[in-house]
């Protein structure tokens, strides 16, 4: 084994690991820095923290070998991208080798509040369509598996991240003891035996699944769902005060999700932007008077 | 955020334990924590900084370290912070602090000055540079500051040499009488590589040098230095000739590559066989050295990061050479980056890029927590219709959507004089409310305020107290009423300080009552005068992470209006119901807080506790 990772060491590995804040990127990468370590390899292993807690991308790069110089993965020379969340999977693909490097990715999706932006009539939620059957395709190695589904039925889903690393751990070069051995000094003593069975079964996984042809395995796998791209006829809002029955009591204004009304200069509601406003009717429903009234009405086309 | 770093407290350390320190192991360090360990290892006596993305990290773990062997603490400011070190230094046992690239801003009055006083027991400055801004308001460059003051700078390239430097910079700061700046970036800071550490050299306080004519820099003392000053750095450009600083890495002769910090290692994985001259320092340039190079070099480039401070300064000296003709002032370095100035260079082929695979990342913007106080803070001062003058930290993150409720932020604890030059204007229509975290009023807010009475400002000043500093990770401050090593000690009451300021009407209310917070605000800007309005709710994260019971929507009551979405907050998402063209709303329940923030603002009054 060792004389066999010293001739994979001449040139430098790269692995690459991604999710979002708080799904255990740091501990992973911290985990397979250690595995390195143990083969007597120089690792450096590089993050950006400091949005990490506050819901944003993590990512952390990992190099290994007989010497490291540069701490980060150039672009297009990752041996291994593992993905702990779909989208984050890929932002990062740019990053994965052309000749061979493999995408292991939960399929797990963590749709960001930014994805509701848009409140306007219609609008659907902005994440990633692409579907794990086509990227699997279009990379062409590695795995797409939904390990918080394998992680809850042994009892734990916080242990999806231990059912990736047995996939990653059948990916490289290491022996299996040093990964139980590193993973069981750094997970708390309470969670260790579902982390064990969860590398287990990540393992397992990637045995039962490697030997499978890429069709065999895309066979299975979620294609893009096009049930969102229904379309929904666009409407156009109409907004209606009467300025007699409005006493200026700014409840409207206060309250308008899309701050787009305002009180003119005599003390009537109007709307101040037009284009903000998404037509919820928020302000028709809470005026004590009556003053608005909102309505949303098909959009019509020019004809040509 | 790495997982924050546990302190120790208690009494002084034994034997066995500083036998097992002083042992040489390797083990993987991120680069803080060897700068860390460079500075026990120096025998550093006395430690302070205030936190800041990327240095962080350097004060915990030196946390880590005995009580005995280091006093360590967090200091109000950075300015603060270098003076308890020059205290120390004063005092004659090695002091340090440590700070992000901006803190050096605000410490860099007492910088000045040190730099023409010198040194008693050694002090060095560990300043962590953020090219790229990962988090931070720019990307200066801290050896244009050592220029600047006239203070040596090191620059390690990896952990190792991280610590070996900071060990090595208290030698410097106490043979050339000078403090000694440590630069690191966000990439040597935050990146893991193997250390081999030695044992810690204690050194007998050397007590305090009654010298008034060193010590005092009054106008007379101060002509005196300055010459020193200059001789200084003209031993420290022989100094820093020594292999151990520069080194001359052989290749061909064709083409010499000069460079220094982490840009060192990109330069080694573009283009190992090259001839590369490895600075441990850009100021002051060992220029004899750089010239031998330069000479014995059929061409030469510079690769440095930022700013050409090594390419100006080989100019200055009659040595043209190429660096920033090809590689950029802006951002953070990679390999891709030195491979692609190589190119334009003429020294690399470009290779052919595949074509990038089709597929549409998804935005994830950072944004607050769950259940985060700040979240309610904005939702009311939006009511209040005001211009907002924001301030650093967390909230800043309400400047974008949803809440959109910030309207400016430069620097720590600018909102407050902000604030008073927009009311003296004396053109806003708007009330005018500036908004200030707790850390970083005591940071630099406070004399703003005194400012603010004393010049009788119509503006109304929210603080928002969430009893930490939250966005580095959770660290302690003077209103937390624990120290850096977790122990107990006075709390700031910043009602108190607020009335002591000479604000007469100041009001504390719990961030989580929208309706009285939302009042409160509203006497606020109606009040001629300086108000305040603390709004007070402790970070959900830190020093503990926070969890009620969740709450959810009852999808048949919800109308689809959106309102709770304003809070923008990462628990809330859209199911796949619609109404009339409108999502309705659902509450993830595994991260839901139970703030109750959202049922709240509910209109129609669907949003409850999960029923068992």
């Amino acid at each position: 084994m060792a004389a066999k990772t010293r001739k994979a060491a001449t040139k430098p590995r790269s692995v690459l690991i991604v999710g979002v804040g708080g799904q255990g990127v740091i501990m992973m990468s911290k985990v397979l820095a250690l595995v390195c370590q143990r083969q007597g390899l120089q690792v450096k292993q590089s993050e950006v923290h400091g949005m990490a807690k506050r819901g944003g991308g993590v990512f952390s790069h990992i190099r290994y070998g007989e010497t490291v110089w540069s701490p980060t993965i150039p672009k297009g020379e990752a041996d291994v991208l593992l993905a702990m969340e779909w989208a984050e999977g890929l932002r990062w693909l740019d990053f994965l080798r052309r000749d061979g490097g493999a995408f292991i990715a939960d399929t797990k999706r963590i749709v960001p509040p930014f994805a509701f932006r848009s409140r306007k009539y219609g609008s659907q939620p902005i994440y990633s369509p692409e579907a794990p059957r086509e990227v699997m395709e279009m990379v062409g190695s590695g795995f797409a598996l939904d390990a918080t589904k394998i992680a809850t039925e042994l009892g734990e889903s916080r242990a999806a991240n231990t059912v990736l690393l047995g996939v990653l751990s059948t990916a490289l070069e290491f022996p299996v003891e040093d990964w139980q051995e590193v993973i069981a000094q750094n997970v708390p003593a309470k969670a260790l035996e579902a982390n064990k069975l969860a590398f287990e079964a990540g393992r397992d996984w990637a045995d039962a699944n490697r030997s499978a042809p890429m069709e065999e395995r895309l066979k299975d796998l979620p294609g893009r769902d096009d049930r969102r791209a229904a379309e929904i006829a666009p409407k156009t809002v109409q907004f209606d005060i009467t300025g007699e029955w409005c006493k200026g009591c700014d409840i409207c204004v206060k309250m308008c999700p899309e701050r787009c009304l305002r009180l003119n200069d005599e003390m009537i509601v109007e709307l101040s932007d037009p284009e903000a406003c998404t037509g919820c009717r928020i302000c028709e429903w809470l005026c004590p008077d009556f003053a608005i009234r909102v309505r949303r009405v098909p959009a019509l086309e020019p004809v040509a | 955020m790495d997982a924050k770093v546990e302190t120790r407290t208690g009494e002084g350390r034994d034997n066995a334990e500083r036998e097992a320190l002083d042992q040489a192991v390797t083990r993987p360090m991120i680069g803080n924590e060897a700068l860390a360990r460079g500075a026990w290892e120096a025998g550093v006596r006395i430690a302070a900084a205030y936190p800041g993305t990327p240095s962080t990290e350097i004060m915990e773990f030196l946390g880590t370290y005995p009580v005995g062997d280091v006093h360590v603490q967090w200091s109000t400011n950075e300015k603060v912070s270098l003076d308890v070190a020059i205290g120390g230094s004063f005092a004659g046992v090695r002091s340090m602090t440590a700070m992000k690239h901006v803190g050096l801003n605000v410490a860099s009055d007492a910088l000045m000055s040190q730099a023409y006083i010198g040194v008693n027991g050694g002090l060095v400055l560990v300043v962590c540079d953020d090219p790229g801004i990962h988090s931070s308001q720019n990307e200066q460059d801290t050896r244009m500051f050592a220029r600047f003051a006239q203070v040596p700078v090191l620059e390690p390239s990896d952990a190792q040499e991280a610590m070996e430097f900071t060990r090595r910079a208290f030698d410097i700061s106490e043979e050339f009488d000078t403090p000694v700046i440590v630069r690191s970036t966000t990439r040597l800071s935050h990146t893991r590589s193997p250390v081999t550490t030695t044992p810690r050299t204690d050194h007998e306080p050397l007590g305090f040098n009654e010298d008034t004519v060193k010590n005092v820099i009054i106008p007379a003392h101060a002509r005196m230095a300055h010459p020193r000053v200059l001789e200084r750095e003209a031993k420290l450009q022989k100094f820093f000739a020594a292999p151990e600083f520069t080194r001359w890495e052989e290749g061909g002769t064709e083409i010499g590559i000069i460079t220094a910090s982490t840009a060192y290692t990109y330069v080694k994985e573009v283009l190992p066989e090259a001839s590369v001259l490895k600075l441990g320092s850009s100021y002051p340039l060992a220029i004899d050295r750089v010239r031998e190079f330069y000479e014995a070099m059929d061409r030469v480039l510079v690769v440095e990061e930022l700013e050409p401070v090594i390419e100006d300064a080989m100019n200055a000296a009659g040595m043209p050479v190429e660096g920033k003709a090809f590689f950029p002032r802006i951002g953070e370095f990679s390999p891709e980056v030195v491979r692609e100035g190589l190119r334009k260079a003429g020294l690399l082929e470009g290779v052919e890029e595949d074509a990038p695979f089709a597929v549409t990342p998804t935005a994830r913007p950072p944004v607050l927590c769950s259940g985060c106080p700040h979240i309610t803070s904005y939702m009311a001062v939006r009511s209040v219709n005001a211009r907002v003058t924001g301030d650093i930290g967390c909230y800043t993150l309400a400047a974008v959507d949803p809440l959109k409720a910030i309207d400016t932020c430069v620097s720590m604890g600018s909102s407050i004089g902000i604030a008073v030059g927009v009311a003296k204007a004396g053109l806003e229509t708007k009330p005018i409310v500036a908004t200030i975290g707790d850390s970083t009023f005591l940071h630099g807010g406070i004399p703003a305020l005194i400012d603010a009475v004393y010049n009788d400002a119509n503006i109304t000043v929210m603080i928002l107290d969430n009893h930490i500093v939250a966005m580095t990770g959770g660290q302690d401050h003077a209103g937390t009423g624990k120290t850096l090593r977790g122990e107990e000690t006075h709390r700031v009451d910043f009602e108190e300080m607020v009335r002591a300021c000479g604000v007469k009407s100041v009001k504390t209310i719990d961030s989580y009552d929208m309706a009285a917070l939302y009042q409160a605000l509203r006497e606020a800007v109606e009040y001629k005068g300086v108000a305040v309005v603390i709004s007070d709710r402790p970070c959900v994260l830190d020093p503990m992470k926070l969890k009620g019971s969740p709450l959810q929507v009852r999808a048949d009551g919800c109308t689809a209006c959106q309102s709770c979405m304003n809070l923008g907050c990462p628990s809330l998402g859209w199911s796949d119901e619609m109404l009339d063209g409108y999502h309705k709303v659902t509450i993830d329940e595994t991260t839901c807080i139970g703030c109750s923030l959202c049922a709240q603002i509910c209109p129609s009054d669907c949003i409850q506790p999960v029923s068992n």
